[in-house]
């Protein structure tokens, strides 16, 4: 009677793993580089191509890396929440434009507002590579030793700013 | 359309590629690599603007010099073992690796038990079987004796 | 009205398979004879009322009813009507229904060609196969209503997905079901006799047939889909591992591993409770298809669009269902009697060698497909198992099947000699070898995988040649024709399928051996050889289609200054979506594929280009079909005609009570 039961009790695990599935999304993938130094960048400005934006300007202090594109749609649906978070001025939020078109990304910062002090502009894609950037819009939480502490994949919403962004950068800002 | 021939041969189309053979290993890394766009093509078969971006980083490592190990390295640093279409030897995928062949075996084992069970049963059924026709035929022998 | 006349419809369905489901199976249990003979009219009502709904959504895809949700996302006003017809399976909604659609044709075969089953029998098997459809209908009816109104209605459709506007389309998913569902009859056949208790030979041979016939459906669903993805995609490829095509190879796995023991238990009484399991796997296996495509559990080109509630369903559903049938199992297959013995060395035993393999192979592919799954749910991070793995691990399993393909039917029942078989086999064996040896570098290349591919392969058709020659040999009559005609049509079929495997292995090993690739940049006039064709681009055309507009470009192919073909690859856009897609041509051969497909325009009107030559390539899906075909011969075997034709008189049922089970 036991060995025949043993179907029956592989069947059980499969079922359980499957139910846990549902509550899963397999297309996510969650940053390798969490824990690990932010890589380095040193890009011209959106603003003023003449002037270099470098991470280790910003060495010191908590910031957010804001991955954006005037062509993204997502990145319109999180705007309003990261002008949000500018005006409250809880963490500065550094924008990289990924992929884009100058004058079109420019347009667009009018359009709808500018969260950012500074928005570096990584054409080519390549720090985006470097960050393990696979869609926009993506957020980093960079600590003051430089080191990315989360990772947001897709927009921001304001209950994960509350629940999850906010108490780590209050946690970080106060080390 | 008529095509009129030039004195050298027909026009030799070129390859797509700068360098074949760059291309040919880029495309034998690829074939390997998952794009993480079109979640479900390898990046060697993905359009994707991000598929397109990675083939020219694994181009540039190559013309680099660096082997395959390093630009796998590299990216499974920034993507995870995820981008891996083949999974890494790793603890957690031992058992991934490991469990067809152990399916095979535990499968062998568990016929060739069952069928030793399965014999020694029969044969101690048969044998009583056996001793009943022997019975029979002692007790027909029997009733046959004048 | 229409769709609500096609939703009324299911609602009754729905009923009738409540009815279907409940009192037959108590009628068996209980001997009334009145109970059980309500199986047949139900099952037949059944499927009246899901032709019905059936015909109804077909009525609202032809007619253009964007008032219905379904139709005014998967169709369009532009697009064709077979396609619009097709569509009816093109999303979750409507490949339920033809799902349900599928099984209440099974149901009606069953009703139909059941007359020499034991009454309770049938009417536990009918009575089996209206719960699950209990379940499918319920779903439906609750979250996937196909009828379900858009109001207001849309103007126009969303269109469908372009990669499905194709002749594929219309057969694949048809044959594919077939195929899925008709796994529910063997199951059936399982359960009720687990319910019954008749657990004998008798029940294997009713069950041949319906498991023959449903492995021959999904041995071509799987090979069309196969061969769709080749042309379709514009890739080339033709098998790529993904959860969804493992999904249907791991059914047609467990079912062919079913037909080879229930040869065994056939013939000689032997596990059958090993048949019943894997009765049981087949079907469960189809069912877990089911739920991987539509809950997005698994990432993969073919899901339908996912939601959690109807995961969560399913997932129920499935563990309703299997886990059932699994308890019934442990409880009433220890049971179940012996059958005659065997030794290891015997035909039977290579037959249950091959079960072995052949679950390994599938517990193989199971795994891999889920384990990225188990991994995530146990935090243990994200990895992806994909072709590179899958390769890996199918060739060492499936390598000793396709050897002991060649022993086993030479083997005695009962009990058979190693050494013996060895000495009829040699001259197949040293053939084999010399042959795989030596052709790869008369074709060009030798690798050791051509080789093995070719040794399997060549192994397969002279083992048939000595099995055929002895059974010649001992068979009786005078002239050879007569001989061979009077060799049953089960032996055919079993020739002629395990001949359709050598073509499969034949095939992907010279694609895979001997495949060219080119990817060229093409100006007007420039030509390209490869695999001794000469292909010449002669530009590039507007062509208009029903809904796409493409840039259709011509390539004239010739072989050593002789013509050969024309080819049209086409780069399309079609409208409502927005979508490019690339169609590729394709110039099948009987020895080769050409393959053209089109990139994009690059600077200075030229065009990137991938040129493919592929030989052998048409073998593998060729293959496929003498399997199927070997099927089909063997299940029109005298016995099965002449077991159907006779219509044995139905054993009361009050004496099947009565039986003893145990042999």
């Amino acid at each position: 009677m036991n060995r025949f039961l043993i179907p029956f009790g592989l069947f059980v695990v499969v079922v359980g793993f499957l139910a846990v599935g549902l509550t899963l999304n397999p297309r996510e993938l969650p940053s390798p580089l969490v824990g690990k130094a932010a890589p380095d960048f040193s890009l011209p400005q959106l603003h003023d191509p003449g002037k270099v934006i470098s991470s280790n300007d910003l060495k010191g202090k908590v910031w957010l890396l804001n991955f954006w594109a005037s062509w993204c749609g997502g990145c319109k649906e999180e705007h309003p929440v990261l002008i949000h978070l500018a005006q409250s001025g809880a963490v500065p939020i550094y924008g990289m434009d990924y992929k884009d078109q100058r004058e079109e990304a420019l347009t667009w910062l009018r359009e709808w507002g500018n969260p950012y002090p500074v928005v570096a502009v990584d054409e080519a894609g390549r720090v985006g590579i470097n960050y393990g950037v696979y869609g926009v819009p993506e957020t980093y939480v960079i600590d003051k030793a430089g080191v990315i502490r989360y990772k947001q994949i897709g927009p921001l919403r304001e209950d994960i700013l509350e629940k999850k962004i906010l108490p780590l950068v209050r946690e970080l800002q106060n080390q | 359309m008529l095509l009129v021939p030039s004195l050298a041969t027909a026009y030799e189309a070129q390859p797509l590629a700068a360098n074949p053979q760059v291309e040919a290993r880029l495309k034998a890394l690829a074939v390997e690599l998952r794009c993480l766009v079109c979640q479900n093509q390898t990046l060697a078969d993905s359009n994707a603007p991000l598929a397109e971006d990675l083939r020219r980083e694994v181009r540039e490592m190559i013309a680099k010099d660096m082997s395959d190990r390093e630009i796998i390295d590299f990216l499974v640093a920034r993507y995870g073992d995820f981008v891996l279409y083949r999974p890494p030897w790793k603890l957690t995928t031992t058992l991934l690796w490991v469990g067809p062949f152990l399916l095979l075996g535990v499968g062998a084992t568990g016929l060739v038990f069952a069928l030793r069970r399965r014999q020694k049963k029969l044969t101690d059924v048969t044998l009583s079987e056996e001793e009943h026709n022997r019975v029979a035929q002692l007790l027909s022998e029997g009733t046959n004796r004048p | 009205m229409i769709p609500e006349i096609g939703h009324y419809a299911l609602i009754l369905a729905l009923c009738v398979a409540v009815v279907q489901g409940s009192l037959p199976i108590y009628g068996a249990a209980v001997g009334n004879s009145m109970l059980m003979s309500v199986a047949k009219p139900a099952a037949r009502g059944q499927f009246l009322l899901v032709l019905l709904a059936f015909c109804c959504l077909g009525y609202a895809f032809a007619d253009k009813d964007f008032s219905v949700l379904y139709v005014a996302s998967t169709s369009n006003s532009q697009l064709p009507l077979h396609y619009r017809l097709a569509a009816i399976w093109g999303a979750h909604e409507g490949s339920l229904l033809l799902w349900m659609f599928i099984l209440s044709i099974w149901m009606v075969a069953v009703s139909f060609f059941s007359t020499h089953l034991p009454e309770a029998m049938r009417a536990r098997i009918l009575g089996v196969m209206g719960l699950v459809s209990v379940g499918f209908l319920l779903f439906m009816l609750t979250v996937s209503n196909p009828f379900e109104r858009l109001i207001p209605a849309a103007i126009d459709g969303r269109d469908l997905n372009p990669l499905l506007q194709d002749p594929g389309m219309v057969i694949h998913p048809p044959m594919l079901y077939m195929g899925y569902v008709g796994f529910s009859v063997a199951f059936s056949f399982a359960i009720a006799a687990l319910l019954g208790g008749t657990l004998d030979a008798a029940w294997a041979r009713w069950s041949r047939p319906w498991t023959t016939v449903a492995w021959c459906f999904m041995t071509v669903g799987v090979a069309m889909g196969s061969g769709w993805a080749y042309y379709e995609l514009g890739w080339g490829g033709w098998w790529f591992w993904d959860p969804v095509e493992n999904a249907s190879f791991m059914p047609w796995l467990a079912g062919t591993a079913l037909m080879h023991s229930l040869a065994v238990t056939d013939k000689r009484g032997g596990f059958k409770a090993w048949s019943v399991l894997l009765a049981i796997m087949a079907f469960s296996l189809s069912l877990l298809g089911t739920f991987l495509v539509r809950s997005g559990v698994l990432t993969s080109v073919h899901a339908f669009a996912t939601d959690p509630k109807r995961g969560l369903f399913i997932l129920v559903f499935l563990a309703v269902v299997i886990g059932g049938s699994l308890i019934l199992y442990a409880w009433r297959a220890p049971r179940v009697g012996l059958g005659g013995g065997f030794a290891i060395i015997s035909r039977e035993g290579m037959l249950l060698a091959n079960n072995v393999l052949l679950v390994a192979a599938l517990g193989s592919v199971l795994l891999g497909t889920l384990y990225p799954l188990f991994l995530d749910a146990l935090d243990l991070g994200k990895i992806s198992v994909g072709p590179p793995y899958f390769d890996t691990v199918f060739l060492p399993l499936m390598t000793p099947a396709i050897f002991l393909m060649g022993i086993g039917p030479l083997a005695q029942w009962k009990k058979a000699s190693l050494p013996a078989l060895a000495l009829r086999l040699r001259w197949a064996f040293a053939v084999s070898m010399a042959t795989a040896m030596t052709l790869p570098f008369a074709l060009g290349q030798w690798t050791p995988l051509i080789s093995l591919g070719l040794l399997l392969a060549i192994w397969i058709l002279t083992t048939i040649l000595v099995d055929l020659r002895e059974r010649l040999v001992q068979a009786e009559g005078s002239s050879l024709g007569g001989r061979l005609a009077a060799m049953p049509r089960a032996y055919w079929g079993m020739v002629l399928a395990h001949c359709g495997v050598a073509l499969f292995i034949v095939g992907v090993t010279m694609v895979k051996g001997f495949e060219v690739e080119q990817d060229l940049r093409m100006n007007v006039g420039e030509t390209a050889t490869i695999g001794g064709y000469t292909f010449r681009f002669d530009g590039i055309q507007e062509v208009k289609g029903p809904n796409y507009v493409a840039a259709q470009g011509t390539f004239h192919v010739s072989q050593d200054g002789r013509d050969v073909t024309v080819m049209y690859p086409e780069k399309r856009r079609y409208f409502v979506q927005n979508q490019t897609m690339t169609e590729a041509a394709i110039a099948p051969g009987l020895l080769r594929d050409l393959y053209v497909s089109l990139g994009e325009q690059l600077e200075g009107g030229a065009w990137s280009v991938r040129l493919y030559h592929k030989p052998f390539i048409d073998w593998i899906w060729g293959g496929c079909l003498v399997m199927a075909l070997g099927g089909v011969l063997a299940v029109s075997d005298r016995r099965y005609r002449l077991a159907w034709r006779r219509k044995e008189a139905a054993v009361p049922a009050a004496t099947q009570m009565a039986r003893q089970t145990v042999s």
